[in-house]
Order: structure tokens, then sequence, then C-alpha cells
């Protein structure tokens, strides 16, 4: 790529961003305050008690008793100041309800991500090397079960495995509550906390990547420039590396971005299962609470991710491939 | 501690102080200081400022923070907390309560009668409709002085003691909510109270953390050093959490019915269903009489009639709880054991529903209705599904629909289903608990109202006659009279007295003392070594 060219790139796909996003938050607005019922009369329907007024009470401190196209213009011009809102059921503004949850969430995602990347990979690849034997036979059952069962399925099995029987690892939560620890000891707790459920997010993507890199490589391989390289006497450990993979990585790096994209948005069946407070649960706590603004927040950051990730992704095909070209 | 000597006398004078420490001694056990008590909350409440938000777990958390001036026992007496003693003149208009010494909020100030006034007439009768109901017959209220709160009532009212629990009116500070928005002020999210904990920490979505309030006003106590409310959505995860250890104690709906037979086997944990006596949740098929035919009486009752109550509670709930036998659970008060449901018989049923002219067409079906289950849960979708099979027995098809607890709400509020399962909290006396149900003055479009739309002028005039009669034995007469009636009506169709498992680990005591169980400020409870 021209480095150039690169400016005018990212002006054009910025702006197309933009306008994707605006599109999408509208979307959900109106999609959400399509559903039946509102935060005010699912508070009146726990509340054990309600009369008439308090409903009234509710609405009009929520803003609903106003049409529907200034709610959804005192919403958009929050979204254009990156004001998300306030939450009335919870009493917060919105970025601190999800500020709060980030970390967590980042850090469940993101460990699975890399997990999932890093082994997947890794796998793929010795299937492919080592096609038609056992290893890769196994690989591949290992991978399609994974890719087969369900999250949540494998969660529970993992809790009564490690967590009942072999008493390894706890069940559920981020870290050790009521007691004080610092330094190594809170990494070493938290990490203990992160190995189920972040094994269980991961793999089922470690399958999807194992058996794209398998897929792809086995095309590549039987490649002229692969038979060229070998042809002129190239090492075989350097004609995988820099010859096979790094051409069978496009694909890879398709998914991984798809999946890079969803790193905000969290999961909802692992973080369930898992009691793990990321935001996942915000979510979906907030969509059976029709707290409006938490889900619209939440949706906001993770289109914003998506597109986000998405332009990277179309770079990092440049730098990998140097024969893909940028394009607006 | 820093309690006047005549607080500690005081204190030490209340009688439940002293029959729960004896009760404990009695099984061997001196109260231990110390330790940490792991629990669930479920699902996670908004906010813990009690008024603000009235919803089942922050009834259950917030009162360890707040407390009100009176509690009930099992069968309903008052027993005092912040209120030390309390007359009542003849004529049932003037209430005169003593308020408790050397009580103070958890930021230091000293709590007075002035709060209590502001609690009840601003902030509760701001806030709750439930209190606001009843407070709004308060004709004065002032602060005699500063350990005396003086009310006069408009009118008789014989169940109002029942107000002045922590649950319906919990005390709050009013130099944190005096003069703000009581919904946005900073004391919301962070509580101060009287209670035996004070907050410390909530981090959404994982923890709750209360910690012992060195200051609290009863020596000696709270035994515990901090309360914490775990956060596990999932019910499995949860009875993990309890089988495991990980957690010590499960309340409400922490834990599936159906997963109890399991829990009672494990020598480790204790089952109790007690505690439940104050708000004796009443679950009922509810239905919407604006359509046809259940506005029909001889409909409804060969609807009631097909349902074996037993199986719902011994196969469903796995004994947890009792059969609803009418209107007013049997452990709310002016509950009358001689009004009782038919029994269960499909026979009978049957020819009800020939006799009354709806005849079977070719398929055996009567007729169509539609069901909505209760969306709280597993159990209550097996529920509806045990209906939709008794119905079928009698030539009537339920066709289920299914909700989230949002369109529930908006729905049955809106009057728009046929028929669902709802079930609604006493708070000890038919008055406050039940009366709302069936009143024609009380129709509207709220959760929680006479939503069905049932109206019969004897109905209404019965359950007025019971709420203003000064003495006892009236209110019963008219109570037994109104009990028999709707017998006969059956304008919903109660299927069971609920109760919710609470299950400990055997060294956790002093858990269900009084007729709210959990729900009450834990200042008595300790984990034995």
């Amino acid at each position: 790529m021209e480095p150039s060219r690169l400016p005018g790139f990212l002006l054009r796909r910025g702006a197309k961003a933009a306008i994707v996003i605006l599109a999408i938050v509208v979307c959900n607005f109106l999609l959400i305050h399509a559903a039946p019922g509102d935060p005010a009369s699912v508070i009146a329907g726990q509340s054990g008690a309600a009369d008439e007024r308090f409903l009234a009470q509710l609405r009009e401190q929520f803003g609903l008793d106003k049409p529907l196209h200034v709610q959804l213009w005192i919403y958009l011009k929050g979204v254009l100041t990156l004001d998300l809102g306030f939450s009335h059921r919870q009493q917060q503004p919105v970025w601190g309800l999800i500020a709060e949850r980030l970390p967590a969430t980042l850090l469940l995602t993101g460990a699975a991500f890399a997990f999932a990347l890093a082994a997947g990979v890794t796998l793929g690849a010795l299937a492919a090397r080592r096609v038609g034997t056992w290893a890769d036979s196994l690989i591949t059952v290992v991978a399609l079960t994974f890719y087969a069962t369900p999250i949540f399925w494998v969660g529970l099995m993992l809790v009564l495995f490690f967590s009942v029987w072999l008493e390894w690892l706890p069940s559920f939560g981020m870290a050790t509550v009521g007691v004080e620890l610092t330094g190594v000891a809170a990494v070493l707790d938290v990490a203990k906390h992160l190995v189920l459920p972040a094994a269980t997010l991961g793999l089922f993507y470690l399958a999807v990547y194992a058996r794209l890199t398998r897929a792809t490589m086995l095309e590549v391989a039987d490649q002229d420039f692969v038979k060229t390289a070998r042809a002129k006497g190239v090492p075989e450990g350097q004609v995988v590396r820099r010859h096979v993979l790094r051409n069978a990585l496009l694909p890879v790096i398709t998914f991984a971005g798809i999946q890079a994209g969803q790193l905000i948005g969290g999961s909802i069946l692992v973080e369930t299962v898992f009691a793990w407070p990321g935001i996942g649960r915000l979510a979906f706590d907030a969509l059976l609470a029709r707290d409006y603004a938490v889900l619209l927040g939440v949706f906001f950051c993770t289109s914003v991710m998506v597109v986000l990730f998405n332009l990277l992704t179309d770079l990092l095909y440049a730098v990998v491939d140097p024969r893909v070209e940028v394009e607006g | 501690m820093s309690l006047s000597r005549r607080g500690f006398m005081a204190a030490a004078a209340s009688a439940p102080v002293l029959m729960r420490a004896s009760e404990a001694l009695a099984q061997g056990i001196a109260p231990r200081r110390g330790g940490t008590l792991q629990m669930m909350l479920t699902p996670e409440p908004p906010v813990l400022q009690i008024g603000v938000n009235q919803q089942g777990p922050t009834l259950v958390a917030a009162p360890k923070m707040f407390q009100g001036l009176l509690t009930f026992s099992p069968a309903l007496e008052p027993e005092p907390v912040l209120a030390k003693s309390w007359t009542i003149s003849p004529d049932g208009r003037e209430y005169v309560f003593a308020l408790q010494e050397g009580v103070k909020w958890h930021d230091g100030q000293p709590f007075t009668a002035e709060d209590v006034v502001f609690s009840i007439m601003k902030f509760h009768m701001e806030l709750a409709p439930r209190a606001r109901a009843i407070f709004q017959l308060i004709e004065t209220c002032e602060a005699r002085d500063p350990l005396t709160v003086r009310m006069v009532l408009k009118q008789p009212f014989q169940p109002f003691l029942l107000m002045f629990d922590a649950t319906a009116a919990a005390m709050v500070p009013k130099h944190l909510f005096d003069g703000r928005d009581y919904r946005t002020a900073p004391a919301v999210q962070r509580p101060v109270g009287t209670g035996p904990f004070r907050f410390v920490e909530w981090q959404r979505g994982n923890f709750i953390r209360l910690d012992r309030n060195e200051e609290y006003w009863k020596p000696g106590q709270p035994y515990l050093d901090s309360i914490i409310y775990r956060i596990i959505p999932d019910s499995q995860s949860r009875r993990l959490a309890l089988e495991s250890g990980q957690v010590l104690l499960s309340q409400t709906n922490d834990i599936e019915p159906f997963d109890i037979p399991a829990l009672r086997q494990r020598p480790n944990l204790e089952v109790h269903t007690a505690g439940w006596e104050y708000f004796s949740p009443l679950s009922w098929i509810e239905l919407n009489h604006r359509v046809k035919p259940l506005d029909d009486a001889r409909v409804r009752r060969a609807m009631s009639m097909a349902i074996d109550r037993n199986f719902i509670v011994n196969r469903l709930w796995f004994g947890v709880g009792k059969p609803a036998t009418n209107p007013v659970a049997s452990t709310t008060r002016f509950h009358d054991p001689s009004a009782r449901l038919p029994a269960f018989n499909v026979a009978e049923a049957n020819r009800i529903l020939d006799a009354a002219g709806y005849p079977r067409n070719a398929q055996g079906v009567r007729f169509t209705l539609k069901h909505m289950a209760l969306p709280y849960g597993e159990i209550w979708t097996r529920l509806s599904e045990y209906l939709r099979q008794a119905m079928r027995n009698i030539g009537i098809n339920f066709e289920m629909e299914s909700t989230d607890a949002g369109s529930w709400a908006r729905r049955v509020g809106n009057w728009e289903y046929e028929t669902t399962i709802n079930f609604v909290y006493q708070f000890g006396d038919p008055t406050l608990g039940v009366e709302r149900t069936y009143v024609s003055t009380n129709i509207q479009r709220v959760t929680f109202t006479n939503t069905g739309g049932y109206a019969n002028p004897q109905v209404d005039a019965l359950f007025l006659r019971a709420r203003t009669a000064a003495a006892a034995a009236e209110r019963q007469a008219a109570f037994s009279e109104v009990q028999k009636l709707l017998i006969e009506e059956v304008p919903q169709i109660w299927l069971m007295e609920l109760s919710f498992p609470t299950i400990h680990d055997r060294r956790v005591r002093n858990v269900i003392t009084t007729g709210l169980g959990v729900h009450k400020s834990f200042d008595d409870v300790f984990i034995a070594g």
C-alpha cells in the first residue's frame, strides 16, 4: 500500500462508518421501543403493589411521557455529544455502568480470543502438516465436537469436572470475595477464576480457527509458488511458515476481525453460567427490565467496535498480503 | 460501644433479644462473634434504597441496613425494633411510639422522632404506593419530643401497625433526603440506615458487601463481621455454589423447587420453609372477567374443581407450601378455616359445565382460552403445563402464550390477557393484601390491582366494613362472610399458599426467628464454630 493513499482511505471509511453507526442507533432505538412493556410497568410488576400515580411518576421521570420522535431526538443529541444517557432504573449514568463492567468483559473475551487464536492456528497447522494421520483425525474430531456442542453445556460440564469433582477451580465469580488479597496472590486468584469461563468461550472459536487454518493451508500447499519454494531447496519448516501459513492466514484474519468486534459485547451464556460480571449480563438484564438507555448504550459500544475492527482487518490484510490494496 | 447505660438497659429489656439468646443457649451454643456470611441475591436489585425500590431482592437485603419501628412474630404479633414501646388509644385513632435511645445513623447523626415523621409523611408517602394508600389515613403525625412520635388517624384502622416493619416503612435519614429529589439523592447509591450492617461496596453483577456496624444500638450485636451477597444469575450455578459451600445460605427463589429433594439429603444443610407468615404469598390462576365465559361463576367453579392442588404442592413444589383453601392464606389474620374450596372432583366439574350449557365439540373441547405462563422461572412454566393438562380433562383447551417479565407486567396491567398465573403478598391482614384484588373500586390499569375486573357490590361492602371497623370481632365477622361468598364466586382460582425455601449450612444459627424470615436485620444471626 502506498502511504499517501492512507489518509483518504481512512476519511472515506470513517464517513461511511459514522453513517452506519447512526443508522444502527436509530434502528436499535425503534426496535427496543417496539417491544411490549416499558421500564415503569416492569418496576410496577416487580414491586408487589402499585397505583396509577406511581406509574405516571415513573414514566415522567424516565421521559417516557414524551412522544417517541422527541425521545429519539433527545437520545440522538446525547449520542452525538457522546452522552449515552442515564439509567433511571439504577440511578446511574450509562457510561459509568458500562465502564464498570468493561475490565471484566475485556479480560474474559480477550483471554478467550488469545487462547482460541493461538491454539486454533497451531492445531490447524499441525493437522494440515500431518493430514490423513491419526493426529489430524484427532484434532478434527475434537474441533468438531466443541464446534457442535452448546456453549452452556460445555461450561456446566467443565464446572462439574474441575470444580465439583476435582475441586481445583472455583465454579463462579471473578475473584474470591471477602478476603483481602494483594499483588501476586490477587492476580493468581483472578486467573484461577478466569480459566473455566475463558476456556468455555474459547473452545468454540478454537474449533473455528483450527478448521479454517487446516482447510486453507491444504489449499495453499498445492499452489505453484509452494512447489517452487520446495524446488529451490527452502527447508520444509520455512516453507510452511513463510509460504503456506502466511498465505493461509487471510481467512483467519477475517474471522478474527469478526470475533474481535464482539470483544466488548461479552457472552451472555458464559457470563450467566459462571456469574461473570460482564457486559453481556448487563445487556441481558437491561433487556428484561426494559432499561432502554443501558441496552442502547451497550449496542452503541458494540457496533462501534465492530465497525472499528472491520476497518483494522482491512488494514491488516494489506500488511499480511501486499497484493491486497486498501480501497474506500 | 457508645450506648448510654439507659440505652443498654432498654435494649436488654426488650423481649426478643433475650428470647433469641436463650433459644440459642438452649441448643447448647452461645452466640459467636465474627465470620462472614456469604449468601446469594436473585435477581440483582437495581438500587438498595428501600422505598425508592420495593422489589423482592431489595426487601431482603435492605433491612440489614434499614430498620422499621416494629417487626412481627410468626403469629404476626408486633415486636419492638426502633420503637421501644407504643400505646394505642381506646378509640383506635391515636398511636404514640416511644423510640429507642442512643440510636445513630451510619454517618454518626442521631436518629430522632423527626426522622420518623419525615420517613412516614414525606418519603414513603411520596414514593411507595402501598405506604401511600395507608398513610393518607394519618391526620397528624408529630414529633412530641426527640424520642416520641404521636400519630392521629382520620378513622380507626386496625391493621395500622403492620405498616411499620422495615419492608413496609423503613426509617430513612431526614438530613440526607429532605429537600432533595428522593430518587436521585446521593444517599440512594450509598445507603445510610440505623441497621446492624452498613453499606461498604457493590460491584454490579458481582457482589454486595455489608460490614458490621460498630455503633449498633443493641449491645454486643451484630455477631457477624460482614454479609456478602453474591449475584449468581444461573439457577444450577446457584445450587452448585450452595452444595460446595461457596455460599452458606440460599433464600427466596435462589433454588428451584425441583432441586430441593436433593438438597434435603445433604447432611450439612438445613431446609426451612417458615418465615413467610407476614407476606403469605398466595398464587392463583388470574382470570380476566371481561373474557367470556370467565364471567360465568359456574365455569370458574368447575375450573377450580378440576385442579389437584395436592399434586401441585407435592409434585411441582416438592412439599414447599400448602394447598390454598380460600382467598385468605391460613397464616394471614382473619383466615376462616371453615370456608373451604370444594374438593378436587373432575367428574363433578364436567357435570357443572354440561349443565351450564358448554357442550364438548367433536374434538372434546368446550372452549379455548389463552394462557400466559408467569415468566419468573422454570417452575411456573411447569405449573402452567400441569394446568393445561387439568383443564383438558374438563374439555377446556389452554392455548399457551410465553412472555418475558416486561411484557407480562404490561399485558396484565393493560387487561390484555385471558388467563395467567399471579401471586400476591397478603401483608398479614386481608385489608392490606387481599381486598385489593376483589373490590370494584380498585379496578385499575396497573398490576396487582383488581386487573381481572371482578365486581360484586356485596363483596365491596364487606371489605369496606372490615376496613373501617375498629373491633377485631366485627372485622372477623365481615371477613368470614366475604371468604364464604368468594368461595362461591371463585373470582380467581386460588392454587397455593406459597412459601420459599431457606436453605443454609447447619452452622448458621437464628436465621428464621420472625414472621419475616430472611427479611429481618440478621443482627442475631451467627455462625457457630
